[in-house]
Formats: structure tokens, sequence, C-alpha cells
């Protein structure tokens, strides 16, 4: 009885967070260290693929020592489990990126306190088998990837006619009057652009609508 | 005494944790339904924060720099522990809370049944472990200065989490959109509101 490493049930944990189960949109986790990041397109991609290996790897290793974690300190064991991984990635990006590094300063290191990886964890990775821990961890990454990718994109855009720095609006438009919209690369309109996003997103899926 | 005053006006105002650099939104999103609980959070995320940081900032400057070390001895003067900061704080906020936990049970058992469940999820608050990495970033230079860095940044989370709760109260029974209703619209509060504070921007004490 061993089933294949991707059934549909393996597959639809990868797929799951990408949009029903957005960990940003729906579950509402770590939106703390998401927004201030998107200013640029490059930044959010390596912030992106940097989560996704945080809450990949955190949530094999943790279901892989489960059953020998006492459940009281288990916090601390995930807290230190997950501050190594960052470490790790933070090392490797000052060592190969180092100007992307600079530009997300802090934020790197506030990975750990994300909510979405002790939120994974807590509720997937201490009840399940290391492989399907693995890939609910790398689709909650990707899912929160997802919405970080497509919030960097309109405000590098909209914000300054570009992405990964090379001109995107063509220049004679600048020269019949269009403007960028510099309101984009200011903080606020990176919240104001999820919430445009969950706008979206629910009124395509009604079954997320809010109750109340 | 101005520069402190300075570094105060701005934790509050211009680089407000919450409008500025969205941390510890997680909380600040979840329980910021009623004026009374937010309130209890903001408060109690302050004081944590003007524990954890300057403590954090010792440790810092004392074992975590390059050449911290310097103290034990001149041959220690080339150790660089500062790869180790990350660990090293969260480690002392998981201490701290649980310590701040006891003694608020101990001594105020009002405050402490006020406080309910928030008081353990401070530890996972990204705004504490983010003041934190701020204070490390910005190389605040004395003790004051980071313990002042710390009472602005806890104020400003209070001040925000205190009026979106304020302005979610209000707008309870608005004709909202239904696909907006909940976290779309609160999303945006927060981002009208963070474009007011940004109407700070630039002043210089």
């Amino acid at each position: 009885m061993k089933e294949p490493l991707f059934s549909a049930k393996n597959l639809k944990l990868l797929t799951g967070p990408l949009n029903l189960n957005n960990p940003i949109t729906v579950q509402v986790l770590g939106i703390c260290s998401a927004l201030a990041v998107t200013v640029q397109l490059k930044p959010a991609i390596v912030m992106a693929l940097s989560v996704t290996v945080v809450t990949g790897f955190s949530n094999l290793i943790i279901s892989s020592i489960r059953n020998t974690i006492p459940p009281r300190i288990r916090i601390i064991v995930q807290l230190v489990v997950i501050a190594s991984l960052v470490i790790i990635v933070d090392q490797l990006l000052k060592a190969y990126v180092y100007d992307v590094s600079k530009k997300l300063s802090v934020f790197v290191g506030l990975i750990i306190t994300n909510c979405i990886v002790m939120g994974r964890l807590e509720a997937f990775a201490m009840a399940e088998k290391p492989w399907r821990s693995f890939l609910d961890g790398v689709g909650n990454g990707a899912g929160y990837g997802l919405i970080l990718i497509a919030v960097g994109f309109f405000r590098e855009l909209l914000g300054s006619g570009k992405l990964l720095g090379l001109q995107i609006i063509p220049h004679f438009l600048y020269e019949m009057g269009y403007k960028d919209n510099g309101l984009m690369i200011l903080p606020p309109m990176a919240l104001i652009t999820i919430g445009i996003i969950i706008w979206i997103q629910r009124s395509a899926n009604r079954e997320l609508i809010d109750k109340s | 005494m101005s520069h402190l005053f300075d570094i105060f006006v701005r934790s509050i105002f211009i680089e407000n944790m919450i409008f500025a650099y969205f941390l510890g939104m997680c909380s600040y999103l979840a329980v910021s339904k009623t004026v009374k609980t937010s309130v209890g959070l903001g408060i109690a995320v302050t004081f944590v924060l003007i524990i954890t940081v300057p403590v954090n900032w010792l440790l810092e400057n004392y074992i975590l720099k390059p050449g911290a070390l310097i103290w034990l001895g001149s041959d220690m003067a080339g150790i660089d522990l500062s790869y180790l900061s990350f660990i090293m704080f969260i480690a002392v906020i998981a201490a701290i809370v649980q310590l701040v936990e006891m003694v608020v049970e101990k001594f105020s058992p009002s405050l402490y049944n006020a406080l309910g469940i928030f008081l353990p999820l401070i530890a996972v608050n990204c705004a504490i472990l983010g003041a934190s990495l701020f204070m490390q970033e910005r190389d605040y230079h004395t003790l004051g200065e980071a313990s002042v860095f710390a009472l602005g940044s806890g104020i400003g989370w209070f001040l925000a989490i205190a009026s979106l709760a304020a302005i979610r109260e209000k707008i309870t029974y608005s004709n909202i959109p239904a696909p907006l209703r909940g976290l779309g619209i609160t999303f945006i509060l927060t981002g009208l509101m963070a474009i007011a504070f940004m109407s700070f921007m630039g002043i210089k004490i």
C-alpha cells in the first residue's frame, strides 16, 4: 500500500494554497513581512523563494522528528529549527545576491516570526508524514510567493514603469503625457493592492465570502 | 536630549511599526475587532518591547557584534558572532515573554486575565523581533536610544491597533460589497490610515 509520490491527494497539497486556501488572502497568515518588500519585483521574487525554502524544509524537519518532541517545549524546538534555516538562507543571500539582501534588510530575519511558517508547523507538520508535510510547506510558500509577486508586479509596473529594472512603459507614452503613479511606490499602496486582490478573488470564489 | 526626543517622535509617527513597515500585522488584523481587547494587546506589546529591545541591545553590543567580546580579554577581539543574532534575539524574546507572563500573573492577576491568550502569543509577534532587528541595523549608540526607540515603537503600535479597532467598530453596520467584507476592507482601511500617517513624514525635531 504505497501511494505514488505525486498522487492526486498529494498534488492537492501543492495547489490548494495557491488559490482557495491561500495563506495570505484566506488564512491571513504571514502578512507581517510580506508587504514592505514588494516595491519592486526582484526583491519580491527573492523573498518568495526564501520563504518557500524555509516553509518546505522546516515542515520536513519538524515532521521527521515530530514523535520525539515533547509537546510542552515544542514552540522552542520549532523556533530553533526555523531560526537555523533562516540563518542559512540569510547567509546564502548575503553571499550571492548582496544588493537584494541589503534591500530586504530585516525582513529576511523576520521570516522566523512569519506566521505562515509557525502556522503550518502547528497545523500540519506536527501531525503528518514528512513527504506530505514537505509538499504542504512548499505549496504554502508558493501561495505566499504568488501574492507577493503579483503585488510586486503591479507596484513596480505602475509605480516606476519598469519590471525587474527594465523599462516596460514605452517612451512615447511619457511624451504624450503619461505619468508614473508615484503613490504606488509608497508603503500604503501595498495594503490597498492586497485588499483589491482579496476583493477579486472573493468575487470569483463566492464560498470565501465572510458570513458576518 | 532633543536627539532622544527626535527618536521617540520618529518611531511613533514617521517610522510607525504598522503603517511604515507592516510589522505585527497578523495579530493587528486578527485582534482589532473590538477596542477593549486591542487596547490590552497594545499595552502588552509596548511592555514586552521596552524590556526586550534594551536586553537585546546589551547582547548585541557586548556579545554578538564583531569585536564585542573584547571585555573578556584582547585575544577575543577578533571574534564575530553576528550570524547568531537571529537565534539569540528570538530566544531572549521567548524567554522574556514567559517571564513577563509569570510576573504579571503573580502581581496583577486582573491584568493577567484581561490579556489572556495574547500574552504568550506576543513571542511570535513580528513587531517585537522587528524592533530588535531595526535596533541592530540602525546601530543605536547608547542604551538610552534603544530604550526610547522601543517605547516609541510600542506606543505607535498601540495607537495604530486602537484606532483601527475603533474604525472597525464603527463600520459594522456599513453596507460594504460582500466580497470585500471582513479582511478586504480591513486591508484597504489600513492602507488609507497609512496614507494619513504619511503626512507626518519629513518632520524633523
